[in-house]
């Protein structure tokens, strides 16, 4: 093996190896679409936040605006803190509704927000006046179970 | 026997032990003291990387697309239980681009590559090359163990790159193409849940550790090894073993680092 031909293969092995990681990156991975651009944070009280997790989507009529950036416990009101790091790009006006969905049935969980009608915008490092919990699956089926024992004694 | 004789043997094993894993370290000090001329006169080290990298390549390339195909068959297998077998691209990616690509390369590189440079350089120390070199003012740190181990730290992330890539194509071409996964579910599923700094870069880090720990125990091993034919087989043995176990050792704590609560 002659020099030549040894830079010429170690060349080609790291062009390769770098468009492997290329590949894995714009293809496999989110880099080519979102959290590029610049945010801003937003905060917003939960009474339960259910299985929201970090890092999860912050959604508003479907398309990601944002991404959960921290999740607190605020021990003074007993409540979750979430703060959220939303696309600069988007503006959202004050009285925004911020609620906690399910994506399917058991899927992941992520905030939605519901745009109101406030002429003036949600500045960075204001706190949400409007939320809604998560929905805990186990309550609603309990408050079922309830309503139709209910039901069962009406008819006696 | 009696019991203080195996206390003594206890202590001797765990002193013998100790003091080899301090060897070691100043081994790898004294490596990456001397690594400037590894650095200066590159050429040396783009032959080693040859040696190293370009002709692991093949087993790398060819063990990643059957790694991912296997995926593909068995985590359809257990999706389309649930009903969610457009989660199959998720299922093949996470786990190529955190665990399988850095980890099963990084066994790969050892028993292909590490393996060789240790044989290389304990047979220089058995035919008295080492020696010679030294004899002729050539630092053999210098000349011969740096320039395999840088070799052996920048193939490896590329190795575990290439390891990951054809592992999803191994997946996608079984999931989309053999069982008919909806190709656009599959790949945009993907990229909804990898995360380019939490997956793709962790996966990176974790096979530049792997890299260093590979080389690094090959290279010592190598210089390291009783300069007979058996001592060179045991220390290529030794190889192999050890850096499998550093390995998975690492990637446990590393793993623990990295993703846990997320």
């Amino acid at each position: 093996m002659n020099r030549a031909a040894i830079d010429l293969w170690v060349g080609l092995f790291v062009a390769i190896g770098l468009a492997a990681l290329l590949f894995l990156a714009l293809k496999v991975g989110n880099l080519s679409s979102t959290d590029v651009g610049e945010t801003y944070a937003i905060q917003a009280r939960f009474d339960n936040i259910g299985g929201l997790k970090v890092r999860a989507p912050v959604k508003s009529a479907g398309v990601v605006v944002g991404r959960v950036g921290e999740i607190r416990f605020d021990s003074e009101n007993y409540v979750a803190l979430v703060s959220m790091q939303i696309d600069k790009r988007y503006q959202f006006p004050r009285d925004t509704f911020a609620t906690i969905n399910t994506s399917g049935l058991l899927g992941e969980q992520y905030i939605g927000f519901e745009v109101g009608g406030d002429i003036e915008m949600l500045k960075a490092g204001e706190v949400m006046k409007k939320t809604q919990s998560a929905m805990v699956l186990e309550k609603l089926i309990s408050q079922f179970m309830f309503d139709k024992a209910a039901e069962g004694e009406d008819k006696k | 026997m009696t019991p203080a004789d195996l206390l003594r043997q206890l202590g001797h094993r765990v002193t013998s032990r100790l003091w080899r894993l301090g060897f070691a370290s100043r081994f790898l000090l004294m490596t990456l003291l001397y690594s400037g001329t590894a650095l200066k006169r590159f050429q040396l080290t783009i032959r080693e990387i040859y040696f190293t990298g370009v002709l692991s390549l093949i087993i790398i390339l060819v063990s990643g697309l059957f790694v991912g195909m296997v995926l593909g068959l068995q985590g359809y297998d257990t999706l389309q239980r649930y009903g969610s077998s457009e989660a199959l691209g998720i299922l093949v990616a996470l786990s190529l681009v955190r665990e399988l690509g850095p980890v099963v390369a990084a066994l790969l590189f050892a028993s292909r590559a590490g393996s060789a440079i240790t044989a290389e350089i304990g047979l220089m120390k058995a035919t008295e090359q080492l020696s010679a070199m030294e004899m002729m003012a050539v630092n053999p740190i210098a000349r011969v163990v740096a320039p395999r181990f840088w070799a052996g730290v920048i193939s490896m992330p590329l190795l575990a790159a290439l390891f990951s890539a054809m592992g999803v194509l191994g997946g996608w071409l079984v999931g989309v193409q053999l069982i008919g996964v909806d190709e656009g579910s599959f790949w945009s599923q993907m990229q909804a849940a990898v995360d380019f700094r939490q997956d793709i870069m962790n996966g990176v880090i974790k096979s530049c550790v792997f890299g260093v720990l590979v080389s690094w125990i090959a290279v010592f091993e190598g210089f390291d090894a009783d300069p007979t034919a058996e001592g060179v087989s045991r220390a290529t043995t030794r190889t192999v073993v050890t850096s499998s176990l550093a390995i998975l050792a690492a990637d446990f704590v590393l793993t623990a680092f990295m993703f846990r609560g997320i």
